[in-house]
């Protein structure tokens, strides 16, 4: 535990140096986008990774965060601070109610999968019903820049606020590695009956670990709705942000602790470089994109933290 | 006689037309080390599924240390000292020994470092000592058999089901589990084995249940049980008699 500690907070004073050696913009942006999509990994490596439940509506979550943290901000006034708190709080209640329902009637591998793609899907269209989202349109959060607001003037702000996120998703999962908890969430994705047998109740321990699971992805949503400063029901509860979670944990390594981080640092590489190389040509950087996915699955079944492993 | 640990009045379980168990009743005293035999299909899992809250009966109940536990969740039976070991085994396959026994041994440790210790110690107990820091997938079959009663062993239970902890081992790998069974039995903790291999139940068993095709054929010492006619035919068929 101890080390995985010094390994977070060395990973935290390394980035703070790439941070502000710099002030180039691409760069920034760069460095911003990686920890986040490291946020929205480690956020589903936390259910999928060391719960063994794989969820295909992370959005779900990621949606009410952005959601309540702006509509509090819109309709009630509230601090934006307040408001990432309380957003952080409604996600984790949301991921305790999916739980309850799903686990309670022991839904297990693409049944659970399904569930929360369709959940993820409902809310969805709910955010374009009804008025208080603001509808198909989205939400526009004002444009009001102070710290106080939560709204940094450059981005040095927002990533020193994401890697506070960041770190902090890092010790809960340092914490799963080396904790009673921990084991006995390793221990029903490996064999729920085994499991059972020892003590282990699986319904309260999966339902933990989706609370942990909702929360990082809840800020996520509502960091992504400061940053941006809009959010929309496609944007909020779509696949996109579902798939980005699971394939940086999948590439990366289910079940590890760094393998989020690389995985969506790879992504990002590949993203950037595939766009940069081929970007003229429409399309063509997502086919290669796609191709590249398909062979570091092929080929690191257990993502690229398992490779590195097997290797050393 | 000892006060029972588990009792089972009347116990019944079908699936779909299938009578997988009829009627069991049994009572085992605290301390005895018992055995469950029976040709195979005979519903001895299932009796042991249905002791331990993994199925829950269609009629009758279940008491153990003097408590109606019929149909109650496995873990809450776990808690209060009712552990199995399960015949296919199920390791926490992606986990050392080590870390699979420290499962078992997080029902009361709460603490990761207490609980690894712990883990060692009954590692030792069941001969699994040289071999705490490999995966469990990489363990022979006997390895795993030791695995599954270490990780019972573990929870500190007061009764131990054991489903077969000896069948797939050769002849030297069972002559050095029998110690070990018995030692557990020794330290106090009631025993209730399914067993194919007689001559450990011989060498083990102070009593001994014989079930055939659900029901409850016959019970005894292992000496009276072998000779009884009805477990020889229920074993060898119809006629064997005759032809013995």
């Amino acid at each position: 535990m101890t080390r995985d500690l010094i390994g977070v907070g060395a990973f935290a004073l390394v980035v703070l140096g790439l941070v502000f050696a710099s002030s180039s913009g691409v760069w920034l942006n760069f460095l911003m986008m990686v920890l986040y999509a490291t946020l929205l990994a480690q956020a589903w490596n936390i259910l999928g990774g060391f719960g063994g439940q794989f969820s295909f509506g992370h959005a779900l979550f990621f949606g009410i965060g952005a959601y309540v943290q702006g509509i509090v901000q819109v309709q009630f006034g509230l601090n934006a601070w307040l408001a990432l708190v309380l957003a952080i709080g409604v996600a984790a209640a949301g991921g305790a109610a999916l739980g309850a329902i799903t686990f309670r009637y022991g839904l297990k591998g693409s049944y659970f999968a399904l569930v929360t793609l369709a959940f993820a899907e409902v809310f969805r269209i709910l955010a374009v019903s009804v008025g208080f989202t603001g509808g198909g349109v989205g939400l526009m959060l004002p444009l009001k820049e102070s710290a106080a607001n939560l709204q940094f003037g450059s981005r040095h702000g927002f990533i020193v606020l994401m890697l506070g996120l960041v770190c902090a998703a890092f010790a809960v999962t340092a914490w799963l590695r080396h904790s009673r908890f921990g084991a006995q969430l390793q221990a029903v994705r490996d064999n729920e009956d085994a499991a059972r047998a020892v003590g282990v109740d699986p319904y309260r321990t999966k339902l933990g670990a989706v609370v942990l699971s909702a929360a990082f992805m809840g800020a996520g949503g509502a960091f992504y709705l400061q940053v941006f400063q809009y959010i929309d029901p496609g944007i909020a509860f779509g696949p996109a942000v579902s798939v980005e979670a699971l394939v940086g944990a999948i590439v990366g390594g289910m079940g590890t602790l760094w393998g989020p981080l690389a995985g969506a640092l790879v992504l990002h590489l590949m993203a950037e470089g595939t766009r940069n190389l081929f970007g003229q040509l429409p399309g063509v950087n997502l086919v290669i994109y796609g191709a590249l996915l398909v062979l570091i699955v092929m080929f690191m079944p257990r993502g690229l933290a398992g490779w590195v492993k097997r290797r050393g | 006689m000892a006060e029972p640990v588990l009792q089972l009045d009347g116990v019944s379980i079908a699936f779909g037309g299938l009578k997988a168990v009829q009627d069991v009743s049994l009572t085992l005293p605290a301390g005895t080390l018992g055995a469950l035999i029976g040709p195979n299909g005979a519903g001895k899992t299932t009796c042991f599924a249905l002791m331990s809250g993994f199925l829950k009966p269609d009629r009758g109940r279940v008491h153990f240390a003097g408590r109606d536990i019929t149909g109650r969740a496995p873990h809450l039976n776990a808690r209060d000292g009712l552990a199995r070991t399960f015949q296919i085994v199920q390791p926490f396959a992606a986990q050392t020994v080590r870390e699979n026994i420290a499962v078992g041994a997080h029902l009361h440790i709460a603490g990761r470092a207490a609980a690894l210790a712990e883990a060692e110690r009954v590692a030792e107990r069941v001969g699994l000592a040289t071999q705490l820091d490999k995966p469990a997938a990489d363990l022979t079959v006997a390895g795993r058999k030791r695995l599954e009663l270490a990780r019972a062993l573990a929870t500190k239970p007061k009764l131990l089901l054991l489903d077969e902890v000896l069948a797939g081992l050769n002849p030297q790998e069972i002559a050095e589990m029998i110690p070990v069974v018995r030692g557990i039995a020794q330290s106090g903790i009631t025993v209730l084995m399914i067993e194919h291999v007689m001559q450990a139940v011989m060498n083990l068993a102070e009593h001994v249940w014989v079930l055939a095709q659900g029901q409850l054929i016959a019970e005894g010492t292992p000496a009276t049980v072998t000779s009884d006619p009805k477990v020889v035919e229920a074993y060898l068929g119809h006629g064997a008699r005759a032809a013995a």
